[in-house]
C-alpha cells in the first residue's frame, strides 16, 4: 500500500470520499429499515417468506383472461390480476393514443368549432382527477344503463346492460392455421414494403404499396376459409330469468361495466396529455419544412406522412411515454370501482387473506417497475428508430 | 489504494450494523407490558375502528364515536387511565386494520372483525374474546321474488367487500349449492351499498349485523330485505398485537367486566351502591373485594369505573343496536342465562 498516496491533498482521495460516504449512508438506511423490519416481525411472531404463493387462495375474481377460481394458488390470482392490468392498460394506451392524436390534430384545425370543440375537451378532462372521472364513468354514467331485461340490444346480437356489455363469443376452428397465415400476411407485407422502397430509390417507381399490403392482408386468412377448413361461428347472449325480477344473459362474452368504466375514464384523461404533446410536436416542424416540401410537389398528404410527421414524431414520442407510463400506473386506480387488477385482487384481497404485507406490497411495486421498465425500453427503442439518422 | 478503501468500506458496514442492531434491540419484549406503559405516558388508549358501520362504531357529525365496538375501547380505557373519554379513534379499512395493529399504529382493534384460526395463529395477532356473534347472510329487492337462498340459479351477481371472510364464505357457499355466480368486491362499503343499489349486482352479501346496518343507507331500504338464511359463524371480536399477554388481559377483561356485569345485574346506575352487596361475586366486580386489578398492574377500582363510564353490555347493546332499529332481537347475544350464548369466564 501507498501511504503517500493516501492523502487528503490527493485529488483522487477527495473525489472518492464524499461518493463513499454517499453509498455508506444510503446502505445504512436500508439496512437500519431491513434489520428494524425484521426485528419487529420477530417479536410479533410474524414469519417472513414466499411459500404462501403457493396455497389456495380460496377467493373468486370476477373476470380472469385465463383459467381460474378459488381452488388455484395465489400465484395465479396474482397473475390474473397482472393480465387485467395490462389488459385495461393496452386498451387505454391504445384509446389514448387514437383520441390523443385526432384532437391534437383537431385543435390546429382552420374550422373554428372543431378547433374549439377540441379545445375544451383538453381543458375540461385533463383538469378533473382521474378518481372523480372513473367515479363519474362507473356510478353516473354506467348507472343510467338499462337493466338486462330492458338492454340496449344492437340488432339482437349484442347487449348493453348495467351488469355489462354482452358481445357474441367466437367459436373457431383450426384457430392455429388462421393465425399462422395472418403471420405469414405480415411477413409478406414486410417484403413486399422493403421491395417497394427499392424501387423507388434506385428507379424512382412509386408502388401502391397501401393497397397490395391491405390486400394480402385481407385474402391470404380468407383463402384458409376456403380452402384449409378455417371456420368461425358465434355464440350470442341470450337472455335468462333467475327470478320474478333477476334477470342475465347467457352464452356469449360479457365484458364487465367495470373494465368499460376505467378504459373510458383512463382512455379519456390520458389522451388530453397526448393532444397537446402531438399538437406541440406539429408546431416544432418549422413552417419552411412544410413550403419546401411543396415546392417540390408532393402533394398534401405526402408532405404530413414524409415531412412532417417523421420531424414531429421525434418531439412527440418522448413525452407520450410519460403519457403511457403515467396511465399504467393509473389504472391501480382500479380497486375504487371493483375492477380486479393486481391491486385489488394481490395487494387487496390476498394481502389481506394472508396478511404478508411486506411480501405482497414487494412483488407488486416489482411488477409495476417491471411493467413501467418493459414499456420504456419499448417506446426508446422506437425513439431510436425515429430519431434523425446522420448519414 | 484499492485495498485499503475496501477495508474502509469494511469497517462502515461494520460499524453501521452494530447501530443498527442496537436500535433495534431495544424493541424486544420485556416482561412489563410496554403497550400499557406508553399507554399510560400519552395518556390516551389507541383504537381502531371501522371507517363507519352504525351500532358497531360511526362517528356522528361532530366526530363523537360511538358503538358497542367503541364501547370495547372505552372501557380499556375507564380502566387504564380512569376516563373513558380518553380513546384516540383510527378509522381503518378491511386491509389496513391488521396491519395498523401489527405496526403499533392502534394498540386494540375493535372493528367488527371476526374470530378466525388463520388470523389468530398466522399474522401476529392474538382476539381476546367475542362481543358479537354474528353470521353471514343475503340482501335482495323484495320485489326479486328470491325468499332463500335456494332460490339463487347460476349466473347471479353478488356484491360485496374485498379484504373480508365474507368473499371465502360466499364462495363455499355457492360451490357447495353448485351455483356459478359474478363476484363483484369494492374496497369500500359505501362502494357495494350504491353498485348494489344501482342494480350492478342482484344480491349484496355480508355479515346479518352489516346488510341492517348498510340497509338504511339505501336510496329506498323498505325495498330490500335479508334473507332468512345465516351462512356461516363470524364471531367478531376486539384484537390486539400477539407477544404482550399483560395488555392482552386487561383488554379480554375488560370486555368479559361488561358482560358479567350484566348477568350480575350491575349497571351504570347502580353500580357504587352495590359495594357492600351480600353477593361477593358483585363485590369483587364492583371493586370492594380481593385485589384482581393488581394481576395486571391496576387498581382495584378499574371494573368499577368501566360499568359507572361505559356501562354493561346489555346497556352498551340497547344503546347502539337494539334502540337504533339495527337488531331489536338479541338473539344469540343473549347471556346464557337467558338463551343465548354469551358466557365468559367469572372474575375471581
Amino acid at each position: 500500500m501507498n501511504l503517500k498516496k493516501l492523502n487528503i491533498e490527493n485529488k483522487k482521495v477527495r473525489d472518492f470520499i464524499p461518493q463513499a460516504l454517499t453509498v455508506l449512508a444510503l446502505l445504512s438506511v436500508i439496512i437500519y429499515f431491513a434489520t428494524n423490519a425484521q426485528i419487529n416481525m420477530g417479536n410479533r411472531g410474524i414469519s417472513f417468506g414466499f411459500g404462501f404463493l403457493n396455497q389456495e387462495a380460496s377467493f373468486d375474481i370476477t373476470f380472469s383472461m385465463i383459467e381460474y377460481d378459488g381452488s388455484y394458488s395465489y400465484g395465479r390470482a396474482f397473475l390474473v390480476g397482472l393480465l387485467n392490468t395490462i389488459l385495461v392498460s393496452v386498451i387505454g394506451i391504445f384509446f389514448a393514443t387514437i383520441i390523443g392524436v385526432i384532437v391534437g390534430v383537431s385543435r390546429l384545425s382552420d374550422n373554428y368549432l372543431i378547433a374549439k370543440v377540441a379545445e375544451w375537451y383538453v381543458e375540461i378532462f385533463r383538469n378533473i382527477p382521474l378518481i372523480l372521472q372513473i367515479f363519474f364513468w362507473y356510478f353516473a354514467a354506467l348507472r343510467a344503463l338499462p337493466l338486462p331485461e330492458n338492454g340496449i340490444s344492437f340488432n339482437d346480437i349484442s347487449f348493453l346492460t348495467i351488469k355489462g356489455w354482452y358481445v357474441p363469443k367466437f367459436i373457431w376452428t383450426n384457430f392455429n392455421i388462421f393465425l399462422l397465415s395472418v403471420i405469414a400476411a405480415f411477413i409478406a407485407i414486410y417484403f413486399i414494403s422493403s421491395y417497394a422502397t427499392k424501387q423507388r430509390e434506385q428507379f424512382g417507381r412509386q408502388l401502391p404499396t397501401t393497397t397490395i399490403s391491405l390486400a394480402t392482408l385481407i385474402i391470404l386468412p380468407l383463402l384458409t376459409f376456403l380452402f384449409l377448413g378455417v371456420s368461425l361461428n358465434f355464440e350470442y347472449p341470450v337472455l335468462k330469468q333467475l327470478s320474478s325480477t333477476v334477470y342475465t344473459y347467457e352464452g356469449g362474452v360479457s365484458i364487465i361495466p367495470e373494465l368499460i368504466a376505467l378504459a373510458l375514464a383512463l382512455s379519456m384523461y390520458t389522451a388530453t396529455f397526448i393532444a397537446e404533446n402531438v399538437r406541440a410536436g406539429i408546431l416544432g416542424v418549422s413552417k419552411g419544412q412544410k413550403e419546401a416540401a411543396a415546392s417540390i410537389g408532393l402533394n398534401k398528404n405526402q408532405i404530413l406522412k414524409l415531412v412532417v410527421m417523421p420531424q414531429a414524431l421525434r418531439i412527440i414520442i418522448p413525452p407520450t411515454t410519460n403519457q403511457y407510463l403515467n396511465l399504467t400506473k393509473n389504472s391501480s386506480l382500479a380497486a375504487a370501482i371493483a375492477y380486479p387488477d393486481i391491486v385489488l385482487v394481490f395487494a387487496g384481497t390476498a394481502l389481506m387473506q394472508t396478511g404478508r404485507a411486506i411480501e405482497i406490497i414487494s412483488i407488486t411495486m416489482l411488477t409495476y417497475l417491471t411493467l413501467s421498465i418493459s414499456i420504456s425500453i419499448f417506446m426508446n427503442w422506437y425513439n431510436k428508430k425515429m430519431a434523425i439518422k446522420e448519414k | 489504494m484499492i485495498k485499503s478503501i475496501k477495508t474502509w468500506i469494511l469497517v462502515g458496514f461494520a460499524s453501521l450494523l452494530l447501530v443498527a442492531c442496537g436500535q433495534g434491540g431495544g424493541g424486544a419484549g420485556s416482561k412489563k407490558s410496554k403497550t400499557l406503559d406508553n399507554t399510560k405516558k400519552a395518556g390516551f388508549v389507541k383504537c381502531g375502528v371501522s371507517q363507519g358501520l352504525p351500532g358497531f362504531s360511526n362517528a356522528d357529525a361532530s366526530g363523537n364515536w360511538s358503538g358497542i365496538d367503541v364501547d370495547v375501547c372505552r372501557a380499556v380505557a375507564a380502566a387504564v387511565l380512569g376516563d373513558a373519554d380518553k380513546v384516540k379513534y383510527t378509522p381503518l379499512s378491511a386491509k389496513e386494520r391488521f396491519t395498523a395493529l401489527t405496526s403499533g399504529e392502534i394498540d386494540v382493534l375493535a372493528r367488527n372483525t371476526t374470530w378466525t384460526l388463520s388470523r389468530d395463529a398466522d399474522i401476529g395477532l392474538t382476539f381476546v374474546g367475542v362481543n358479537f356473534y354474528d353470521g353471514q347472510g343475503f340482501m335482495v329487492r323484495k320485489n326479486s321474488g328470491i325468499n332463500s337462498v335456494n332460490d339463487f340459479k347460476n349466473g347471479i351477481s353478488a356484491c360485496t367487500n374485498t379484504g373480508t371472510t365474507t368473499e371465502l364464505n360466499m364462495r363455499d357457499f355457492f360451490n357447495s349449492k353448485n351455483i356459478s355466480y359474478e363476484p363483484i368486491a369494492f374496497e369500500k362499503a359505501d362502494e357495494v351499498v350504491q353498485a348494489y343499489d344501482a342494480g350492478r349486482c342482484d344480491t349484496y352479501t355480508t355479515d346479518k349485523s352489516g346488510l341492517a346496518a348498510q340497509r338504511t343507507k339505501m336510496s329506498n331500504p323498505d325495498e330490500h330485505k335479508v334473507l332468512p338464511e345465516t351462512i356461516s359463524k363470524e364471531p367478531l371480536g376486539p384484537v390486539v398485537r400477539q407477544g404482550d399477554s399483560v395488555w392482552e388481559d386487561i383488554v379480554r377483561w375488560s370486555l368479559n367486566t361488561m358482560i358479567e356485569a350484566e348477568e350480575y345485574g350491575v349497571n351504570s346506575s347502580n353500580a357504587s351502591s352495590l359495594k357492600d352487596s351480600e353477593n361477593p361475586a358483585i363485590k369483587r366486580l364492583v371493586g370492594s373485594e380481593g385485589e384482581l386489578g393488581a394481576a395486571f398492574g391496576l387498581d382495584n377500582e378499574w371494573s368499577l369505573r368501566i360499568i359507572e363510564q361505559v356501562g354493561n353490555y346489555g346497556e352498551s347493546y340497547k344503546k347502539h343496536i337494539a334502540d337504533t332499529g339495527i337488531l331489536p332481537n338479541r338473539g344469540p347475544n343473549q347471556l346464557w342465562t337467558k338463551g343465548g350464548i354469551l358466557y365468559v369466564p367469572p372474575a375471581r
